[in-house]
């Protein structure tokens, strides 16, 4: 069947939209001089205070340039500055900051139109990092700002708008235009667009109801789809971004750039750029549809490979594998997504891995029975909404997506907080009248959906689930529902932030890589399992800590500078197995030291990018401590993460487990009763995941209770005075490692 | 739609062709700025010439490459984000970059390197381009 990628409700009608701009009232109006960044930077960013609606710039220092590089260090720098240790998500003085990184924009090499939103997380209380594509990060580079930093909050709902080919910022009342993004960035791109050649050179970032009403907002960035003739999203999902950014009553940020050239960013070196970015593109005209086949699958390429090896996650992270994975597998995928036009969400990405089912008719709530064309699913949203819910069904997923995406909720959060409740519900935690009437389980794909419009509603259970797993706990603990050691086992989240899709159980490193992730559990941190788990190269703790040490340094570094990461790995060189280190990709991560000369004009070596990252992942990891999380005693995982909780889960893999009771743990399981073996397994695993987290601490080059020591905080120029004064009295009765 | 041929046979490499193309295009002497590449390998000719597929149109982000009318592959320098995804899929080598060049260039069947070809390997033949990407 093939689907016709025009075909959608309009929803941005020229008169009625044109009606909807006549009702906006100006609250205030800025000039600035538009630039183009030099070498990657504009020197300067934007900051913008909606309590008193001040707008005023902010130079880029030397010293934020050379320690924190840019996107997600300069939003972390400015958050610093921004709060105080008693700062939570929704006090005025908590910031949304939007930093693209001096790479982005360049339109050579794949993948590099990303921006990273920091802010205070209400789901973490800590600093969040997250990364999302869409053209408003480019564009704002070539407004003139290598960031926008936003405090304080409004009084009534408004509209940024920064207009970088007038030199003009906006902040507008906007009473009329709805919340939901599919809606919202159709409409503002067409609101503040010139004529139908500009519509490309206009993002909007918007939330949606669900914001309003959840811990869990997302913000989507729109790009415009020219092929499509329609405003696509893309997310930055993770840690309740569009919670806070609805909370400053913000209902749209609307950038109109210039038209986005080879040059604009003035790199050092084009032709560089060009050779690296036209290398890289061959490499995906020959070698996707053999590797990962993103150009037709997206991500959601993934879904039977984790199943395979038993990783997938089912019914709240319980399963490894389901036999009805076949109907969310991939091929399935690859029959409802238009494929053979550009999908990439900045141009120059020849990835084009954010595919579009297209022809979607909405199945409930307040869109039913439109069409829309629905961003993904990708894998995150195939496991998390699918079978980790229990739900293998294509149209559902594709209906939870795209609400998901349309009222601003974090399809990773909502995946993995439904599962738990879908769980605490099968074992009678939660029950019809706990949930006021929904049937919550597993693959109960309606009431799944309700569950997610109450939370757009802002009514019901919705709302309590909506606070995410952390204080679903807690709520369910305080009402004496359920037994408060099971619910702290099976939700799963760590500094309260939900997990993202896959099993850890068998792979003690990616136990680290979810638990030790600065954020929270997220994956975008280290991903280890194949090489921990599948391939066993990293076997000793001294092996997972140089991973846990190397992966997350490295994906930081895309952070860092406005990239993506899949074009690191899920492209790789025909000759990239014979390397001596494949899981690293040498040949890409040279790429990466080119293009950053390419732009800025100064060198790098592959271990000058870690040391860049290293300061920063630092500082994080400081500013975590400060907000009164970062320490060993939240880096543990929930055990759910770690091994088999429940008797089911231990006699689904019985065989397995008794084996390593026998090779791992020196003890003979024949005979033994399962709860004995269940200790047995715990113990031991608990224990291996003690010694890894002492590894990686003593690798990181941090005290014994998870603290950077002087050494490692002078060595990367962190010695700022707030930091001596947070660390100094920590140190002083730390235990450090021989 | 025209699309360029050459019979290799009776291509001696004098560079011509692209001496000519090159000037046509840029008004230069320089061969680089050339659309057709021919190149001595062996003794023998080897030349990479653009036969109007269109690929090029379906990577396209920006709809900056389009076929025209008469069915040739032409770029709208405009609307062009010099992402070069058109020169690394191209699977002819026939989409160009100058050095500092900003956005690509390619062949537009003008059919200038066939008459300056002095032994008469190039032609230009009539194809039919409904079923190819416009």
């Amino acid at each position: 069947m093939t689907y016709d990628y025009t075909n959608r409700t309009c929803y941005a009608k020229a008169e009625e939209v044109a009606k909807m701009k006549l009702a906006h009232k100006v609250l205030k109006e800025a000039s600035f001089t538009p630039s183009l960044p030099q070498r990657g930077y504009n020197e300067r960013t934007l900051y913008i205070n909606l309590s008193d609606l001040t707008v005023s710039e902010k130079p880029v220092t030397q010293q934020m340039k050379e320690i924190f590089i840019g996107g997600r260090g300069f939003g972390l720098w400015q958050l610093w500055q921004a709060v105080k240790p008693t700062t939570r998500w929704n006090d005025p003085e908590n910031e949304l900051i939007i930093s693209p990184g001096p790479l982005a924009g360049n339109t050579q090499y794949p993948g590099s139109g990303k921006s990273i939103v920091v802010t205070l997380s209400p789901l973490t209380d800590i600093p969040i990092d997250s990364n999302v594509g869409g053209f408003f990060g480019p564009l704002l580079k070539f407004s003139g700002f290598d960031a926008l930093e936003i405090q304080g909050k409004a009084d009534r709902d408004v509209v940024i708008f920064i207009d970088g080919v007038e030199g003009k910022i906006q902040i507008e009342e906007a009473p009329q235009e709805p919340l939901d993004s599919h809606i919202a960035a159709e409409v503002f791109t067409h609101e503040y667009a010139k004529d139908e050649k500009d519509l490309q050179n206009v993002s909007v970032i918007s939330a949606g109801s669900a914001a309003d009403h959840t811990f869990i907002g997302c913000l989507n960035f729109s790009w415009y789809d020219v092929r499509r003739k329609a405003a696509r999203l893309k997310q930055a999902g993770r840690g309740g971004t569009g919670t806070v950014f609805r909370d400053k009553r913000i209902k749209a940020i609307v950038v109109r750039g210039p038209r986005a050239r080879a040059d604009s960013n003035h790199p050092a070196d084009l032709d560089l750029m060009a050779k690296t970015g036209i290398k890289l593109h061959k490499e995906i005209r020959d070698g996707d549809e053999k590797q990962c086949k993103m150009h037709k699958q997206g991500t959601a390429h993934l879904v039977e490979v984790m199943d395979a090896y038993d990783l997938l996650p089912v019914n709240n992270f319980q399963y490894g594998k389901h036999p009805e994975t076949p109907k969310i597998a991939s091929y399935e995928w690859e029959k409802r997504f238009t494929i053979g036009i550009p999908d990439g969400c900045w141009y120059g990405c020849s990835m084009s891995c954010c595919k579009g089912a297209d022809e979607f008719k909405v199945l409930s709530g307040p869109y039913k029975g439109h069409l829309n064309t629905v961003d993904g699913p990708e894998y995150e949203n195939a496991a998390g909404l699918g079978s980790n819910c229990g739900i293998f069904d294509k149209d559902w997923i594709l209906e939870s997506n795209f609400y998901c995406d349309v009222y601003g909720i974090d399809t990773i959060s909502f995946g993995t907080l439904c599962a738990f409740v879908m769980e605490c519900y099968e074992r009678g935690i939660l029950n019809k009248e706990r949930t006021g009437g929904l049937e919550l389980n597993f693959g109960n794909a309606e009431a799944q959906m309700e569950l997610m419009h109450q939370m757009a509603r802002g009514e019901g259970f919705g709302l309590i689930a909506g606070k995410g797993v952390a204080r679903m706990k807690k709520h369910f603990v305080e009402k004496g529902w359920g037994d408060p050691e099971l619910l702290a086992d099976i939700g799963m989240e760590v500094k309260g932030l939900e997990f993202s899709q896959y099993m850890s159980k068998e792979s003690l490193a990616q136990q680290g890589g979810f638990a030790l992730a600065n954020k929270g559990p997220q994956h975008d941190e280290a991903w280890l399992i194949f090489m921990d788990m599948v391939n066993n190269h990293i076997p000793t703790f001294e092996d997972k800590a140089e991973a846990l040490h190397y992966f997350p340094l490295f994906r930081t570094w895309f952070g860092l500078n406005g990239l993506c990461k899949l074009p690191w790995n899920d492209i790789e060189p025909a000759d990239n197995a014979k390397t001596s280190e494949p899981a690293k990709v040498p040949e890409h991560v040279q790429n990466y030291c080119d293009i950053y000369a390419g732009i800025t004009g100064k060198e790098l070596t592959k271990e000058g990018l870690i040391l860049m990252s290293e300061a920063v992942y630092n500082f994080q990891r400081i500013f975590n401590i400060r907000m009164g999380k970062g320490r060993r005693q939240d880096d543990l995982p929930p055990y759910r993460a770690v091994g088999p909780v429940t008797r089911e889960e231990y006699e689904s893999r019985a065989e397995r487990y008794d084996k390593q009771l026998k090779e791992k743990v020196g003890i003979d399981p024949e005979g033994k009763p399962l709860e004995e073996k269940m200790r047995l397994l715990r113990k031991h695993r608990e224990d291996q995941y003690q010694k890894l987290v002492d590894a990686v601490y003593k690798r990181r080059g941090w005290t014994k209770e998870g603290v950077p020591t002087m050494e490692t905080i002078k060595k990367f120029k962190l010695d700022f005075p707030e930091v001596l004064a947070l660390v100094e009295p920590l140190l002083a009765k730390a235990t450090y490692f021989e | 739609m025209k699309v360029l041929r050459i019979d290799l046979k009776k291509c001696d490499g004098t560079q011509a062709c692209m001496t000519e193309c090159a000037r046509a295009l840029f008004k230069s002497e320089d061969v680089a700025f050339s659309s057709i590449v021919v190149v001595r390998e062996n003794g023998k000719s080897v030349a990479t010439l653009c036969d109007q597929c269109g690929e090029c149109i379906s990577v396209c982000p920006t709809q900056a490459l389009y076929r025209s009318k008469i069915g040739t592959v032409m770029l709208k320098k405009d609307l062009c984000t010099g992402c070069f995804m058109c020169i690394g899929f191209c699977t002819k080598g026939a989409m160009l970059r100058v050095s500092k060049g900003l956005v690509p260039f390619k062949c537009i069947s003008c059919g200038k390197c066939v008459d300056a070809c002095p032994n008469g390997a190039l032609s230009l033949e009539q194809v039919d381009h409904e079923n190819l990407p416009a």
